[in-house]
């Protein structure tokens, strides 16, 4: 059993830069930041080495961070510009019985993170419905598209993030209250 | 000289007597041979993250009894702990062995309903209707202490909303001894018969590293011969104070991983619960239930993630507070969602008529999988 | 039913009105079209059950729509499942019934005030006959929405068509 720090370590030693840092100063759990093009190689080697053995993925979760300026747009409306989206992995080993948090983060306007779908499959539809819900983009996702929205939802319509405006009408029907 | 031959897309719509819910399934045929299943899911998606960002935390907790509807205080129990361990608040002991029985009579009453509808799916409609019946049992139980018959709101942050009633004690223990027979009544009805084996065993094999890999928990895991449940191999709450075994498939009548043998593990949980709950009703010390809510619930920043172990698997809530009186983002990992995943691989090369007992072996709930 | 306890003691002959008649032969066998959305359908499953048994009362669940005379809409109603329910309702037969069960298919329940994707009460789409009010609402509650709906049909006229 490895606690957080050692992992970090272990991953500073192999990745280099790619490895941003780690938050201590959290009330439960110490979170390492990680690059998100990198985040497939890194997580293989999670998955793959005798001393980590990290081999199920507990939960992935796309949060819109909210940390940008708030401008008016042309109808008067609250956005949020600039600032990041980010992505959470919770991982845990089955074998060695240790947990570890990592964080990724990616500028708003152009959310790209690498998909990990091929390291635990059951990132698949984790990684749907962040798109779906808050829009970041996975490169290298088999077949990214909504899951839980209606398919002909509006395109860049993403229901979580904080300046989203529910729409009036959906095919004829009225959807405020 | 070879005959060109086409595949036949078939809609298993949302309306339908055995999905369990709402859900969609689109089946690729060749003849009644399954090529590929792709679920559609979204149907009852009713927007709980955006509500959870919108409330403040307690009242955020009738939103996560609708999730799983079947299983209730298993939703309130694992929010609770997660909104416990960000405040760092330690409940009174009283409120521990309470949330445990709870939890537990809540474990034997889901399953009631998903064996019965797994065996009224593939055309036993006798062991629906005893189990309904003693799930209606368990449910006056409950309601004579809080209210209400399925979505309780009972567990709140620091401690309960109700005391038990004073009939509690005495009505449990009825109960478990008068549920004993009832488990003995389903083997004779259903596990051992002919033709729910036929149906079920060998249907549907999970082998276990697909199983890992694909992030199944619960009785989805332990039917593919891991021995792994949350509440002995990461215990949270006092589940490390009783004595209580982990079933797991043995491919008794088939292979290991079955859909027999996902069935068989959920039989004896059930007895297992009951063991639980006969070690915990003698034990409950006294105390005030409600010592220990806090007045104004404002977490200091930070994430946390905790899980527990519902009848469907593990549930796990991730909270992001910023310090205001309203959680930032609640994601909630639900164990249907990520069972429901692994349908496609299960049901290739089988025919039509089995993707309904792979289906209910799964058991999901749609409340969970589109919260 | 006064009519009948009267007239079998004198004898086997039946005189009545025809529009009660047919009203009475269509109040005691409806059946429904088993839907089931959301946590209400668990408490309309437990109605059916051997306790609160509805089967008394003549209510069958049918699997097609072409077979039902009622459906009853017990659960949230997303838009995306909202599409569906039009086209099930456009393929009963007439003369059929509606009745919204729960807070949620009555008014949007819970769900009103931020559900992006909840439609708000399944009366924007299609018309109801009975609402049962509850979240979930006690199969008693179900129990008595359906002796509703016999009253309503009971008081049916063949003059008028019924919308």
């Amino acid at each position: 059993m490895k606690n957080a720090e050692e992992i970090f370590e272990l991953l500073k030693q192999e990745f280099g830069d790619s490895i941003l840092s780690i938050d201590k100063d959290t009330p439960t759990e110490p979170i390492i930041s990680v690059e998100p093009l990198k985040i497939h190689i890194v997580s293989k080697f999670l998955r793959d080495n005798p001393e980590l053995q990290f081999d199920s993925l507990m939960c992935l979760s796309g949060v819109d961070d909210a940390n940008g300026k708030k401008v008016k747009d042309a109808e008067g409306y609250d956005v949020i510009e600039g600032g990041t989206l980010s992505v959470y992995y919770h991982l845990y080993s089955t074998v060695l019985r240790h947990k570890i948090t990592l964080k990724v983060s990616a500028p708003r306007e152009d959310a790209k993170v690498e998909s990990v779908e091929n390291v635990w499959k059951c990132a698949d539809w984790h990684e749907r419905e962040a798109f779906d819900m808050v829009g970041i983009v996975f490169v290298n996702h088999p077949d990214l598209r909504r899951i839980l929205m209606p398919y002909d939802w509006e395109e860049n319509s993403f229901p979580l993030r904080k300046d989203f405006k529910v729409p009036e009408f959906y095919q004829g029907m009225k959807i405020p209250y | 000289m070879a005959l060109k031959t086409e595949t036949m897309v078939l809609n298993m719509g949302p309306q339908h007597p055995s999905t369990h819910g709402v859900l969609r399934l689109e089946l690729e045929l060749d003849g009644e041979l399954i090529v590929n299943v792709k679920p559609h899911l979204g149907y009852l998606h009713r927007c709980f993250e955006k509500h959870a960002e919108a409330m403040q935390y307690n009242q955020v907790i009738p939103y996560t009894d609708r999730m799983d509807y079947l299983a209730s205080m298993g939703n309130n129990f694992g929010y609770v702990l997660a909104v416990e361990k960000l405040l760092g608040i330690q409940v009174p002991e009283r409120v521990e062995y309470i949330r445990v029985i709870m939890a537990e009579l809540q474990r034997i009453a889901s399953h009631c309903v998903a064996l019965g509808t797994n065996g009224a799916d593939i055309g036993a409609l006798t062991p629906f209707l005893y189990l309904f019946r003693d799930r209606e049992y368990i449910l006056s139980i409950i309601e004579e202490t809080c209210g209400a018959r399925m979505l309780y709101n009972y567990m709140w942050v620091g401690g309960l909303s109700h005391d038990i009633h004073p009939n509690f004690v005495r009505r449990t223990k009825e109960f478990t001894s008068y549920f004993k027979n009832t488990i003995v009544e389903l083997d004779n009805l259903l596990s051992y018969n002919k033709i729910f084996i036929e149906r079920t065993a060998n249907i549907g094999i999970l082998p276990a590293d697909t199983a890992i890999n694909y992030g199944a928990t619960g009785p989805m895991l332990r039917g593919s011969g891991v021995k792994f449940d949350l509440r002995k191999d990461d215990t949270y709450s006092i589940y490390n104070r009783f004595d209580f075994d982990i079933p797991v498939g043995k491919g008794l009548q088939g292979s290991v991983g079955d859909s027999w043998d996902r069935y068989y593990v959920r039989v004896r949980e059930m007895e297992q619960s009951l063991r639980i709950i006969e070690q915990a009703i003698d034990q409950i010390p006294e105390g005030d239930v409600h010592s220990a809510i806090p007045k104004r619930i404002k977490p200091p920043k930070g994430t946390v993630y905790s899980r527990v172990e519902n009848p469907r698997g593990e549930l796990g809530y991730f909270i992001i507070s910023d310090g205001n009186t309203n959680p930032f983002r609640v994601k909630v990992r639900a164990p249907s969602f990520v069972n429901l995943e692994i349908l496609g691989e299960l049901c290739k090369g089988h025919l039509v008529a089995d993707v309904i007992a792979i289906l209910g072996s799964i058991d999901i709930v749609l409340g969970e999988v589109d919260r | 039913m006064g009519l009948l306890d009267k007239e079998f003691s004198d004898g086997n002959i039946v005189v009545a009105n025809v529009e009660d008649l047919l009203n009475w032969a269509r109040l005691s066998s409806v059946w429904q079209l088993g839907f089931g959305l959301a946590c209400c359908a668990i408490e309309m499953m437990a109605t059916s059950a051997s306790h609160y048994d509805f089967d008394r009362f003549g209510l069958i669940p049918r699997n097609t729509p072409r077979q039902a005379d009622a459906i009853i809409i017990s659960g949230t109603v997303t838009l995306k499942m909202a599409i569906r329910i039009k086209r099930l309702y456009e393929q009963i037969p007439d003369p059929k019934y509606i009745i919204s069960m729960g807070s949620c298919a009555n008014c949007g329940g819970p769900y009103w005030e931020h559900g992006y994707h909840v439609l708000k009460g399944v009366d924007r789409i299609i018309p109801v006959d009975v609402y049962v009010p509850g979240c979930p609402p006690r199969p008693e509650a179900l129990l008595e929405g359906l002796l509703k709906l016999q009253e309503k049909i009971r008081n049916e006229s063949l003059r008028k068509k019924q919308s």
